[in-house]
């Protein structure tokens, strides 16, 4: 058992250097990134002096204020529908059968699958068409938040349902039936039992959702409408006048403001952690 | 199964019925000078006008102005043919003469825009809107070459052999950077080799295709975004690109001297971006009095002195910065031309740049 | 592992073939309506705008680039056959496998590692990895290009030590590196939802029963993490297919790309009949593919 453990200390050693090594790798460009912020001059990549500028003139620059306000709106929404919807899906193709189903399955990859530029200009298409039947009715309906909103749901979708249906996937479904007759119920056994062990893969399809919200440019730039813009879409529209630092900090105060949202919900749960503790006593 | 793919049918004949529409015809907008009836969907580039213009717009005429942005001419192109909604947008010269044709634009009323004489007559008497009627100049530049002197030697040849041919490259540090744009870059090698870069003839794509494929060992990067950064930084010893981007770069350079922007003598692109109203604006006569404030002598110069592209507006001159005026000075005289929409030949152009990179 | 959820349990007193019959049907209304929210939206927002794409892929380009949807032809797919695009699909097809491998290997044991930590650390860690994909795409890959340009900080130390600039921007490794950046937590994900809240005491026995960490991961931990593998892999081998955006800012765009090829269609050339063919063409391939690697993948557990 000895050299067991010896084998497992130096075999968890390697596994700990090797996934710091990655964390390095990730946040390699960010601390690029967040230096290259402070950047006096007007291009990114050529550093002249240290400087706050960007700081000071991103707050006052009310086109990218509203980019960032619109791209935050979207990816709120577009992240909590598409995971419901998404679990909901990922439940319903690994643990029932029903009617329609395997052309449901295809269905749901194809959003994944989908190049953006094809699916950019078919929901223009799509939307422009609807609207002009619906405006024969009577109401008139424009682009906006409200058309990027419903496409990013449409392929955020897929991703939480992939992602969730790999968890469930490796859980035995014996347990469900278990636990339907210890909580005489389906929703309750679901909320019991279910949904607290797929619920990291629950979580982790909401931050793909919300990541991919966050960096959608393509199909938002057709999709959009007056005053819509978002963050991703404004920037791409710099790059014939260069990207400035102004960007930059944008990324470094969106950055830490999730680090510190991190930090705070840490805190809380430790502290909810205590108060159950101490309630257990 | 079968009855949802007969509805999935029926819709699609709506779609296919309806789509074939958009016969609005155009025709001059009824409005007086100074005359606004709503506010202001604008539909730009991202920081390409000043936002105290805007604001002093809105201060003067009680109204607000919402900009919207887009990062190329054709995703503009695809949102208005879709149907959104904008009153003003800013496409360039090509975009100009597709849009007109596609029966996207309104005639513009000049009774409205008495500001019009102040524009430079070079601007209203270009092939794809001869006699401005559906567009106003906005701003202008040029495509040329930015060279690096420090790393190609004081004496370069002013052709766009600077970054086509193998022989003169091959002694570049760090090689070129050529756009990544089918009509420029193919405009750039076609013109190297003496033809019009709106030149139709398949055996001259072809042996431009043959120039990309040869020059291409030097060819660091086929960039339209971040070439000039890349040339300032020394990463490319020769960067093809636009004026604005290379006047602002080689400003804020640690070392300005070293830095040239030159327009090849084989001959360059000129292009220019337009003030156009999209047929299904709401707020018409709005559009016209914005274009009318911004071709004024004074606004003309604030829009020019922030973005440091070239002024289209002749009155607007006496204001201007003389760094951008000195910029421009020598565009009047070079040989340049305006990239026309080809119709079908387009694809070609998108191929040859495909089949030239493989 | 059975994939068929319902069978009733035989412990159950007396089933008759009438009552499993009325159970199963239960069972598919259930599912049914389950499903039914977000069937309805794909349908209505995503398989219906995709009959347009189809459409579109049998009709005619108009010289100003309009697609008119008269003279229905064949001519998009059959310039599919040109070598040209048989070229560009297998260099993308290349990188994205590439891309896959590399982000499958650097995720592993980053995902194992977090699975494994105290409850209250694995979340932050998960986010921690999340976080700098909260910062715009775009001045994130130019972040890259100052780290792999001639004066970053890899070629200063190539320097340092006395040895050459070293320029990693403009080659294939720059795109490479580009890409396991952009889809590695793609991967990370599916895989540490897939590794965490394991039964780990399968494999304190399978240690016990192998006596050998190595054979235990093998014959316990990576079969039963093999769906997050394959989410993992589909969820970036896809994408990277398409990619564009970071071969050209980094690879210097120097050659064409699969994704890169259908965008041109789309915009510069304004020929949507032929980019919607090669949309549905890569689509097809794809879906076929993903269908069979899935159930592939479900056999092997």
């Amino acid at each position: 058992m000895s050299q067991g453990t010896l084998t497992t200390a130096r075999a968890e050693g390697a596994l700990a250097s090797l996934s710091w090594l990655v964390f390095a790798f990730l946040y390699a460009p960010i601390v690029v990134l967040a230096v290259l912020s402070f950047n006096e001059n007007n291009n990114v990549g050529i550093w002249t002096n240290f400087s706050f500028k960007w700081y000071g003139e991103m707050f006052q620059n009310a086109a990218v204020m509203n980019a960032l306000k619109n791209s935050l709106i979207v990816a709120v929404v577009s992240t909590s529908v598409s995971t419901v919807l998404g679990t909901a899906t990922a439940v319903a193709l690994e643990r029932f059968r029903f009617r329609g189903q395997r052309v449901y399955d295809g269905l749901v990859y194809l959003p994944i699958i989908i190049p953006d530029v094809t699916m950019a200009v078919m929901m223009l298409l799509f939307f422009a068409q609807a609207f002009r039947m619906i405006s024969g009715l009577g109401p008139h309906l424009n682009f906006g938040l409200s058309t990027i909103s419903l496409s990013h749901i449409a392929f955020s979708i897929s991703f939480v349902a992939v992602v969730v249906r790999a968890k469930l996937g490796q859980l035995d479904p014996a347990l469900d039936e278990a636990a339907a007759d210890l909580y005489a119920g389906r929703w309750m056994a679901f909320r019991k039992v279910t949904l607290p062990l797929i619920a990291p893969a629950v979580a982790g399809g909401a931050l793909l959702a919300l990541t991919i919200s966050l960096d959608d440019v393509v199909v938002t730039s057709f999709v959009a409408g007056p005053g819509s813009t978002t963050l991703p879409v404004y920037v791409f529209g710099l790059v014939r006048r260069g990207v400035t630092p102004l960007i930059n900090a944008v990324s470094v105060v969106m950055l830490t403001a999730s680090m510190v949202l991190v930090a705070i919900s840490l805190v809380f749960q430790r502290d909810r952690g205590a108060k159950t503790s101490t309630a257990e006593e | 199964m079968i009855k949802r793919m007969l509805t999935l049918i029926a819709v699609l004949a709506v779609v296919a019925a309806s789509c074939g529409g958009g016969d609005d015809s155009a025709s001059a907008a009824d409005c007086g000078v100074d005359e606004v009836d709503g506010d202001l969907n604008f539909y730009n580039w991202s920081e390409y006008i000043d936002p105290d213009l805007l604001t002093a717009f809105q201060d003067q005429y009680g109204v607000t102005v919402t900009e919207s942005f887009y990062d190329s001419n054709e995703t503009m192109l695809s949102q208005i043919q879709g149907g959104v909604s904008y009153d003003l947008i800013v496409p360039s010269d090509y975009m100009v003469a597709i849009m007109i044709e596609e029966g996207l634009l309104i005639e513009l009323n000049k009774d409205a825009i008495p500001n019009f004489e102040n524009m430079d007559p070079q601007f209203t008497s270009q092939p794809y809107d001869n006699g401005a009627k559906y567009s106003a100049a906005y701003q202008y530049g040029t495509t040329g070459l930015g060279v690096n002197l420090a790393a190609t030697g004081e004496d370069v040849p002013h052709s766009w052999a600077l970054i086509f041919d193998p022989e003169l490259t091959a002694n570049f540090p760090g090689g070129v950077s050529v756009l990544n744009d089918p009509r420029e870059t193919m405009g750039a090698a076609l013109e190297y080799l003496g033809y019009s870069l709106n030149d139709t003839n398949l055996d001259h794509l072809a042996e431009a295709t043959e120039v990309i494929k040869k020059a291409k060992a030097n060819i660091a990067t086929f960039d339209s975004d971040q070439y000039d950064e890349a040339l300032v930084a020394g990463e490319v010893a020769v960067a093809q690109g636009y004026s604005g981007n290379m006047i602002v770069s080689i400003g804020e350079a640690d070392n300005p001297d070293d830095f040239i922007y030159i327009l090849p003598e084989e001959g360059a692109t000129l292009w220019i971006d337009n003030m156009a109203v999209p047929t299904n604006s709401q707020s018409v006569c709005t559009a016209h009095t914005f274009i009318n404030f911004l071709l004024d002598a004074e606004n003309g110069a604030a829009l020019t002195n922030w973005n440091y592209y070239g002024s289209p507006n002749a009155a607007s001159v006496p204001f201007l910065d003389q760094e951008v005026v000195d910029f421009y000075a020598d565009t009047a005289s070079a040989k340049t031309e305006v990239i026309e929409s080809q119709g079908d030949y387009e694809i070609n152009y998108t191929d040859a740049l495909a089949e030239a990179k493989s | 592992m059975p994939t068929d959820v319902d069978q009733v349990d035989p412990a159950q007193t007396v089933v008759t073939p009438e009552l499993e019959r009325d159970a199963e049907r239960a069972q598919a209304r259930r599912g049914l309506l389950i499903a039914a929210p977000s069937w309805l939206y794909l349908t209505l927002f995503f398989a219906i705008p995709l009959v347009i794409v189809f459409v579109y892929s049998f009709a005619s380009r108009s010289s100003t680039g309009l697609t008119v949807l008269e003279n229905w032809n064949l001519h998009s797919y059959r310039r599919l056959f040109d070598p040209l695009v048989a070229e560009i699909a297998f260099r993308s097809f290349v990188l994205a496998v590439a891309t896959t491998l590399i982000c499958l290997i650097a995720s592993y044991p980053l995902a194992y590692y977090m699975a494994t930590r105290p409850p209250r650390y694995r979340n932050i860690l998960i986010i921690l990895v999340m976080i700098p994909f909260w910062s715009n795409f775009l001045v994130r890959t130019y972040a890259w290009r100052v780290l792999l340009g001639s004066d970053g900080p890899i070629s200063q130390i190539s320097q340092a030590l006395g040895g050459e600039p070293i320029r990693i921007l403009f080659t294939n490794t720059a795109v490479l590196i580009g890409l396991v950046y952009g889809f590695l937590p793609f991967m990370v994900l599916p895989l540490f939802a897939a590794l965490d809240r394991m039964d780990w005491s399968l494999i304190e026995a399978g240690r016990d029963l192998y006596a050998n960490g190595r054979r235990a991961f093998l014959k316990i931990t990576l079969p039963l993490s093999m769906p997050g593998v394959i989410a993992g892999s589909i969820l970036v081998f896809i994408p990277t297919l398409g990619a564009y955006v970071t071969p050209a800012i980094l690879g210097g765009a120097r050659t064409t790309l699969l994704g890169d090829y259908i965008v041109s269609q789309f915009l510069s050339a304004r020929n949507q009949p032929f980019g919607s063919a090669l949309s549905v063409a890569v689509m097809s391939i794809m879906l076929l593919a993903t269908v069979i690697y899935f159930r592939r993948g479900a056999r092997t557990l």
